[in-house]
């Protein structure tokens, strides 16, 4: 069926005229209309603007000015603001806003001729690794454990993007990372995510959380599809000031290289204790097959790898109860009425904003306190300097480095949810790479034991996303990773 | 160093959120537990480290000072709660 085609495959299809845009688009409403209800991993859905969007593809193709991405159907993740679409951010505060203006990655991706299914679910403010701090409810995984029917998150926080895909639901999505919000969903769902270099997708008009770590990245169906997704969705901004003006590479001309004569360092760090012997295990069996396709592997350390996650959260809370302090009932979103301004305010944000967020505010605001923002904001600037000293270190004498993306698989809804930080050790292996903005992929690479799926994670050089793409593309054809989530397009009344 | 639920209220109004009283307790011990994980970090000797401010090693650049947008007042408040003419409204705050 049509939903089962990767994009580069229904890009092809749609050139060649085997069937339309607006086929391949109303495949795919149908589909969310079935699965859908099973997942939530969209909070909003617009058929009808994708209609009209596959109708305007379709006249292009017949012209032959079709741009890149013409008729192929895409999740937005719901931080991106969307012109005239509503645009929460997995949160009540936000539930009533309705952009008047497009961020500049959408905007990018509609220049291309992609068609937008709708807006996808996400831990609130893109604070959370399982999707269940979206104010619009859980997402739940198209996964489950063999033999177990309990219900299990996605990851996060691009929970609905990752499960969207990988349940056959979109084609591809856009989603965010700021300490693994990509890479983690992407490893628990089953399939290709990437957060590039800090600076290669533009930041404007995405919601903000924490500015010096948020980017912009694709989850896709495989290291090809995600490759060709992020070339539309990358390039300079002027509306960012952070933004790199470099020019965008063909990332998935980069897919095709190979990894002869590359040098893949393996961070000793990254072994840690209590890491499941299987992911372990999949761990060596990827080196293995990077140094049978021609690449040299080599021992290297990142001395203050442990010390990423501690340091990440004081910097994102930090930015994150600057950029939130936005919100406060008076120019958009949500109000609470309160008697005078300030119980205004405070009611707003008491009502308007989830535990989670509520917590990180309150974090953020104290390290910036007066008389503590020495003791942990600025300890955390210089702990954030080393750590990218380490990685500078290394890729002096490696090319890419090769680590697990997560330290577990998937777990269940309700799990780890006791307290704050056994949540927060997910992000482990991939918050180091938003310390120093290097880019960083997840690749899907086996499962384990019970049927879940494990990823990779691929780091590199910064604005050297092409050798991260030619090692991951050597990861997916090595591992063969065909596995299928049992909830998805086309699986039948029983899936 | 322990948060006492004096300096937990302050910094709920510093954030203006409103915490009731019945739930300081329970963020004292959240936002206590996450502290006391951070401390991990005065492990780390940082002498002579100059801090790592943003996400990118690249000069920010200057733009030309120019009036790039506006005139679009229907647009900006086109999101408001609560509106007056072509202004935000909020209740009163000088009698």
């Amino acid at each position: 069926m049509l939903t089962d085609l990767t994009l580069a495959e229904a890009r092809d299809g749609l050139r060649a005229r085997k069937f339309s845009a607006v086929e391949l688009t109303d495949a795919y409403l149908a589909a969310i209309e079935a699965v859908n209800p099973k997942l939530n991993a969209y909070v909003l859905v617009t058929g009808e603007a994708a209609r009209a969007q596959a109708l305007a593809a379709d006249a292009a193709l017949a012209r032959g000015d079709a741009g890149p991405l013409a008729g192929i159907p895409l999740a937005i993740k719901d931080l991106f603001c969307t012109q005239g679409v509503r645009t929460t951010a997995g949160s009540r505060i936000l539930e009533p806003f309705i952009p008047p203006y497009e961020s500049t990655v959408t905007a990018n991706l509609l220049r291309d001729g992609a068609i937008f299914l709708g807006k996808a679910n996400m831990d609130e403010f893109a604070m959370g690794s399982s999707n269940m701090t979206s104010a619009f409810g859980p997402v739940t995984s198209p996964w489950t454990r063999r033999g177990d029917n309990r219900a299990l998150v996605p990851g996060g926080s691009s929970g609905g993007s990752a499960a969207a895909v990988s349940a056959r639901i979109a084609l591809g999505a856009t989603a965010t990372d700021t300490g693994g919000s990509i890479r983690q969903p992407a490893s628990f769902c089953g399939i290709t995510g990437i957060k590039p270099t800090y600076g290669r997708c533009s930041r404007w008009g995405v919601v903000a959380f924490a500015s010096s770590l948020d980017q912009a990245g694709p989850v896709a169906r495989n290291v090809e599809d995600a490759a060709i997704l992020l070339r539309s969705m990358a390039g300079f901004d002027p509306k960012d000031s952070t933004s790199a003006d470099l020019p965008v590479p063909d990332f998935a001309a980069a897919c095709r290289r190979g990894v002869k004569g590359l040098r893949i360092g393996v961070p000793k760090e990254y072994r840690s204790e209590g890491m499941p012997a299987e992911i372990e295990a999949l761990w060596q069996q990827g080196l293995g097959w990077l140094r049978e396709a021609g690449a040299e592997i080599v021992d290297v350390s990142l001395p203050h790898t442990k010390y990423g996650l501690a340091t990440y959260y004081i910097v994102a809370p930090a930015e994150a109860s600057s950029n939130l302090a936005r919100y406060d009932g008076v120019r958009f979103g949500a109000r609470t009425a309160g008697e005078d301004l300030a119980s205004l305010y405070e009611n707003t944000r008491a009502e308007g904003f989830g535990a989670e967020v509520r917590r990180r505010v309150l974090i953020g605001t104290y390290v910036l306190s007066a008389g503590y923002y020495d003791a942990y904001y600025l300890k955390a600037q210089k702990v954030r300097a080393l750590i990218l000293k380490d990685f500078t270190d290394v890729f002096r004498t490696v090319d890419a480095l090769v680590t697990p993306t997560a330290p577990s698989a998937a777990f269940a809804q309700g799990e780890k949810m006791d307290d704050p930080i056994t949540m927060y050790l997910n992000d482990i292996f991939t918050v180091p790479a938003n310390m120093s903005g290097i880019p960083g992929l997840s690749v899907p690479a086996g499962l384990d034991a019970q049927g879940l799926p494990l990823g990779l994670q691929v780091l590199g050089r910064p604005f050297d996303e092409e050798t991260v793409f030619a090692v991951g593309a050597a990861l997916e054809r090595a591992a063969g990773f065909t596995a299928l989530p049992g909830i998805r397009a086309g699986a039948g009344a029983g899936g | 160093m322990s948060l006492d639920p004096a300096t937990v209220r302050r910094i709920a109004k510093l954030a203006r959120i409103r915490v009731d009283e019945a739930q300081v307790e329970a963020l004292r011990t959240d936002l206590n537990s996450i502290l006391g994980w951070i401390e991990q970090l005065n492990e780390v000797d940082v002498t002579g480290v100059e801090p790592l401010t943003g996400g990118t090693q690249m000069a920010l650049r200057l733009r030309e000072d120019v009036v790039s947008d506006g005139g679009i007042a229907d647009a900006v408040l086109g999101n408001a709660p609560d509106r007056n003419g072509e202004f935000f409204a909020v209740p009163k705050v000088v009698e």
